[in-house]
């Protein structure tokens, strides 16, 4: 018995070696990259002969000026306000969806996941053109708007599975009290709903953070540029080689807020991501 | 961009919301009722319009531009030509060629990914130990910046900046000494390095999927079919599968939607775009209307993708239909 159970943890030891590798290799390889002193970058070794800070310090104060760190300023405030508003906007309308009766209930869901599948590329050439004559083009409005709209879906389905697993009864004890479905609403199902919301904002910043079509087609400078679309602009020495080390570097850097949440968030995560599939 | 599976599941269950027993009674609203009815669209209110704002306006504006010749380099020139932009994309060979590429790159990644997302999802159910070790380090693909994975696959990759594995591969014989991996000739290990970027990607997200669907296979089967004399094999093919077929055929349709989306990957491979060897459809699109700034016919490359995806989400929503009616009707 006991050389079978030794057997299985050695089994399962390698199983989860094979996974922690194969998740990990890609994100230690540009580790390594950003970590190879000037002249070796392109050295094509694994492990950087030198090891040198060089990148990191060229993308923050280095000769191509701040557009790095102008990137990730946008970068953040963008991603936070596009969170922040989305989810206000999702938390109402799933509460609505999940505790109340109203005719117009299944359009809202329908509606929510057809844009769910929407193609992103098919609506940015007219919000081009709509942004340029509106003044949003290259602003943070301008990118906030599309991450919303297209976060809200996610947020919207995300929230509402939550919301139907909170005790309805309290709901209900406070409206007996006197309280109007309102104060119902703030006083007893906000702070019940808050660790699904935390969820829902996690969910929806990384997909803000992570956009890339919005970035580069909405914006031109370092306005409202923000990190993934100043990654893909770095000019490198020649036009079919890229800056290696600075993209490196920028790439770790944009990495470490994902990875912090994925670390401290792992569980919230993966609830969020199959929040109602199970019921399906 | 990803979206979780709860997408589906409520509207589906929508169906069978208790709440509709009360239609019935509709005439009878008492006050409660209707401050309830008024609080609903009230808070559904922003959010639907903003959805309707940012999505329909353009995607109609979209089509009346399809229907324009219409190039932002010569303002003031646009006049209504009907069908004759479809006309041009539908007849040249460079549509059919990226539509072919995103075909081929989408189901080569999503079949891998059902297989490999199959897996990991059966790992983190069934492991021993270490549960939370693979959960969080299967999150990372998830969690990272795709244009960052894109440029992690292609400086490993790309001989001309300086990646380690064209050294790999001529060790071992499978690269000839002059070729680049990712090269504009180089058009079958471009493909095998966009698929290996995607499967990385995307494969933990199907395991999520997976894994929720997973939860609902009830072990006291598996312990009958066990006592039975049923093999792993046999158990996971006749019990694990069919009763998670509506959880596969939802991870399916959404990383097909996704996968045929693809976009950053493909851009970043392809040098910013400049590449065409594995164009797909969206790069297309933005090429033509970002690029060379022609808003009349990346219009019509936009309606004609935007047709495509509600073809692909409408043969497995009728899958999905038959699948659940089906279940109901046992």
């Amino acid at each position: 018995m006991s050389e079978r159970t030794s057997k299985k943890v050695f089994s399962w030891t390698a199983v989860n070696t094979v996974i922690v590798i194969a998740a990990l290799f890609p994100v230690l390889w540009i580790l390594s990259l950003s970590l190879k002193s000037a002249d070796t970058v392109t050295d094509g070794r694994l492990i950087p002969a030198k090891f040198s800070l060089d990148n990191y310090e060229g993308i923050f104060t280095g000769s191509g000026g701040d557009v790095f760190t102008k990137a990730l300023f946008n970068s953040l405030g963008i991603a936070i306000i596009a969170t922040l508003i989305a989810v206000t906007l999702a938390a109402m309308a799933a509460y609505a969806i999940a505790r109340l009766n109203f005719p117009g209930k299944t359009v809202i869901l329908t509606a929510a996941l057809a844009i769910a599948m929407f193609p992103p590329i098919s609506v940015v050439g007219p919000l081009y053109n709509l942004w340029r004559q509106l003044g949003l083009f290259d602003t943070w409005q301008g990118l906030i708007i599309p991450y919303m709209t297209f976060t809200l879906p996610l947020a919207i389905y995300t929230l509402s599975a939550f919301f139907r697993e909170i005790p309805w009864e309290l709901e209900q004890a406070a409206q007996v009290d006197g309280a109007t479905p309102f104060q119902a609403f703030r006083k007893i199902i906000v702070p019940l709903a808050a660790p699904g919301v935390f969820t829902t904002a996690i969910l929806v910043f990384i997909f803000a953070w992570n956009d890339f079509v919005f970035a580069i087609s909405l914006t031109s400078t370092e306005r409202a540029q923000t990190v993934p679309a100043a990654i893909s602009s770095f000019t490198g020495a020649s036009q079919f080689s890229a800056p290696t080390g600075s993209i490196a570097a920028a790439a770790v850097i944009v990495t470490i807020p994902i990875i912090i949440m994925v670390l401290i968030f792992q569980r919230r995560i993966v609830a969020g991501l199959t929040a109602g599939a199970v019921k399906g | 961009m990803s979206t979780p599976a709860s997408t589906v599941a409520p509207a589906v269950s929508e169906t069978t919301d208790p709440g509709r027993v009360e239609k019935p009674q509709k005439k009878a609203l008492t006050e409660r009722a209707r401050a309830e009815r008024k609080l609903g669209w009230m808070l559904c209110a922003p959010a639907a319009l903003v959805m309707l704002a940012v999505t329909a306006y353009p995607i109609l504006n979209a089509i009346w531009l399809s229907l324009q010749k219409s190039d932002l380099r010569f303002p003031g020139q646009s006049e209504f030509i009907g069908l004759d932009n479809y006309v041009t994309v539908l007849s040249s060979s460079l549509w059919w060629t990226d539509v072919w590429h995103t075909v081929v790159l989408t189901v080569i990644s999503v079949a891998i990914e059902l297989v490999l997302g199959m897996l990991l999802a059966l790992a983190m159910h069934r492991a021993i130990f270490g549960r939370g070790l693979i959960r969080t380090s299967a999150l990372i693909p998830y969690g990272i910046v795709t244009v960052v994975a894109a440029f992690a696959w292609r400086l490993a990759f790309s001989d001309a900046d300086g990646g380690f594995m064209p050294g790999v591969l001529r060790s071992v014989g499978l690269l000839g000494a002059e070729t680049d991996p990712l090269a504009q000739t180089s058009t079958f290990s471009t493909y095998v390095v966009a698929i290996l970027a995607e499967v990385w990607k995307t494969t933990p997200f199907m395991a999520l999927l997976l894994l929720a669907g997973l939860a609902l296979v009830s072990d006291e089967l598996h312990e009958a079919a066990k006592v039975d004399g049923a093999t792993t094999w046999q158990r996971f093919w006749r019990i694990t599968i069919p009763l998670m077929k509506p959880a596969i055929l939802v991870a399916l349709l959404f990383r097909t939607l996704d996968a045929f989306r693809i976009f950053d990957t493909v851009f970043v491979l392809s040098n910013n775009g400049s590449n065409r060897s594995v164009e797909t459809v969206s790069v297309l699109g933005y090429n033509t209307l970002l690029s060379r700034l022609n808003l009349g016919l990346g219009s019509a490359v936009s309606v004609l993708i935007f047709l495509c995806v509600v073809l692909i989400a409408a043969m497995f929503v009728k899958g999905l239909g038959t699948n659940l009616a089906q279940q109901r009707g046992e």
